[in-house]
């Protein structure tokens, strides 16, 4: 058995945590670009694709995003990929990002009251006018804190990532263990990484909302 | 790429138990989750300052860490402290610490929301401050949360496909079972994941209809 200090935990789990904050910065980034069509095809004017959106959002909301990411593993293994474990993982939490913060969105959007979409039409502006420079703007003040805060969805998601072999804070929890055999302490201080992670998100996001709210009225 | 989804035909029997072991899991984890939750918020507005502080790091300590860490940390962490638990009771306990931290949250809003009225009514009638809680405010409070808590509740469904990591039977586990005999890891996730969706789209049916039931007396008074 190799002796490890306290020391040498904390060290091994803050360069993990580095692989953490990499797979949610690809995660939250990649799902809001994939996030963004998404939600304009949720609220598209032609039945079929709004309804494709819809069950886009209904399979990732619906289903673990344990499976989520096995598919991902798996499946990309079928296509004849050789997938390394962060390519999975990436791609899984992606698509599981777009679709909450798709949902997020098209609430914040449909949060606008009618008026503001009639009375924009009534300025003679096309649709993209009307989104872009009338309801964004409002919609923009309901959804950043809801955003915001499903950033900690993400940080969190990211730990089962470790299911698949990706060696990120989770993983290196485990295999700390395997050599200490002292399961409580480190996966408490791994409880107290993901807290210190993800405590301040939710502050901000709970400061956000409330700015956003008292501006509002 | 082809799917062979014949070779999971055989196997139906094994998805059966493995979904009945995630519902039965669920259903007793949203029980024991909500009796927390309720008594977590109860707690958030205690006139007692430990009280309030307490309920406070419980919620966010759950709020802030990932479920899966919380499933290790009471499986292969408390038998450091004595409390030696299966693996099923691992999971279940698990589930309900970790909605009751969300059902705190949640209920505590639905409590926000009911005026001040209502426990003047309560007391105008002779009930203390518990009485009134549970007899006047709870119900109502709950109602103008019930969505929240039901999308909580179906989290929590697809939350447990983790405990398989801990080798509790459930659908997930179940998956991997079978994929490491016929090698059909795609299409048996596939299946899997497919289940999950049909429970948690029968789940939100059935909480829509017990929301229904649990709220009645509201209907009648309209």
């Amino acid at each position: 058995m190799i002796e490890f200090t306290l020391w040498d935990i904390l060290r091994n789990l803050l360069l993990a945590a580095r692989w953490t904050i990499v797979l949610s910065l690809i995660a939250f980034a990649g799902g809001a670009c994939v996030g963004m069509p998404l939600t304009i095809a949720r609220i598209s004017e032609h039945g079929v694709v709004r309804k494709c959106a819809g069950a886009y959002i209904a399979f990732f909301q619906g289903t673990p995003l344990l499976v989520q990411i096995f598919l991902a593993f798996f499946g990309l293994a079928l296509l004849g990929f050789d997938v390394p474990p962060l390519a999975a993982a990436a791609l899984a939490l992606t698509l599981y990002t777009s679709a909450f913060l798709a949902e997020i969105w098209r609430g914040a959007i449909e949060s606008v009251p009618s008026g503001q979409w009639e009375g924009a039409r009534s300025l003679a502006l096309t649709r993209f006018q009307q989104m872009r420079f009338i309801i964004l703007p409002q919609a923009l003040r309901v959804g950043i804190g809801p955003t915001a805060g499903f950033s900690v969805q993400v940080i969190k998601g990211t730990a089962l990532a470790s299911i698949i072999g990706f060696v990120e804070l989770t993983k290196a929890g485990t295999m700390i263990v395997n050599a200490t055999f002292d399961p409580f302490r480190v996966y408490g201080l791994l409880a107290l990484f993901y807290f210190a992670l993800c405590y301040p998100l939710s502050l901000g996001a709970k400061a956000i909302e409330k700015r956003m709210a008292v501006q509002g009225h | 790429m082809n799917l062979a989804l014949s070779d999971l035909t055989d196997h139906g029997g094994l998805f059966l138990n493995g979904a009945a072991l995630t519902l039965a899991l669920t259903a007793f984890a949203i029980l024991a989750g909500m009796l927390l939750g309720v008594l977590g918020a109860a707690g958030r507005r205690s006139s007692l300052a430990p009280v309030r502080w307490v309920c406070g790091a419980y919620v966010e300590l759950i709020r802030n860490t990932p479920f899966i860490v919380q499933l290790f940390f009471i499986f292969f962490g408390l038998p450091k402290l004595g409390v030696k638990l299966s693996s099923v009771e691992a999971a279940f306990l698990a589930l309900s610490i970790n909605l009751g931290g969300y059902a705190t949250e949640i209920i505590r809003a639905g409590l926000d929301a009911i005026g001040k009225g209502s426990w003047e009514a309560g007391f105008s009638l002779g009930l203390s401050r518990w009485q009134t809680f549970r007899l006047v405010i709870l119900v109502p409070a709950l109602q103008k949360v019930w969505p929240a808590l039901t999308s909580q509740f179906i989290i929590i469904l697809l939350g447990s496909s983790v405990v398989s990591q801990i080798a509790v039977e459930d659908l997930t586990y179940v998956g991997s079972y079978i994929q490491s005999r016929n090698f059909r890891a795609f299409e048996t996730t596939l299946v899997v994941a497919g289940l999950y969706l049909c429970l948690a789209i029968g789940a939100q049916q059935l909480f829509k209809r017990i929301g229904r039931r649990l709220f009645a007396y509201a209907e009648m008074a309209r």
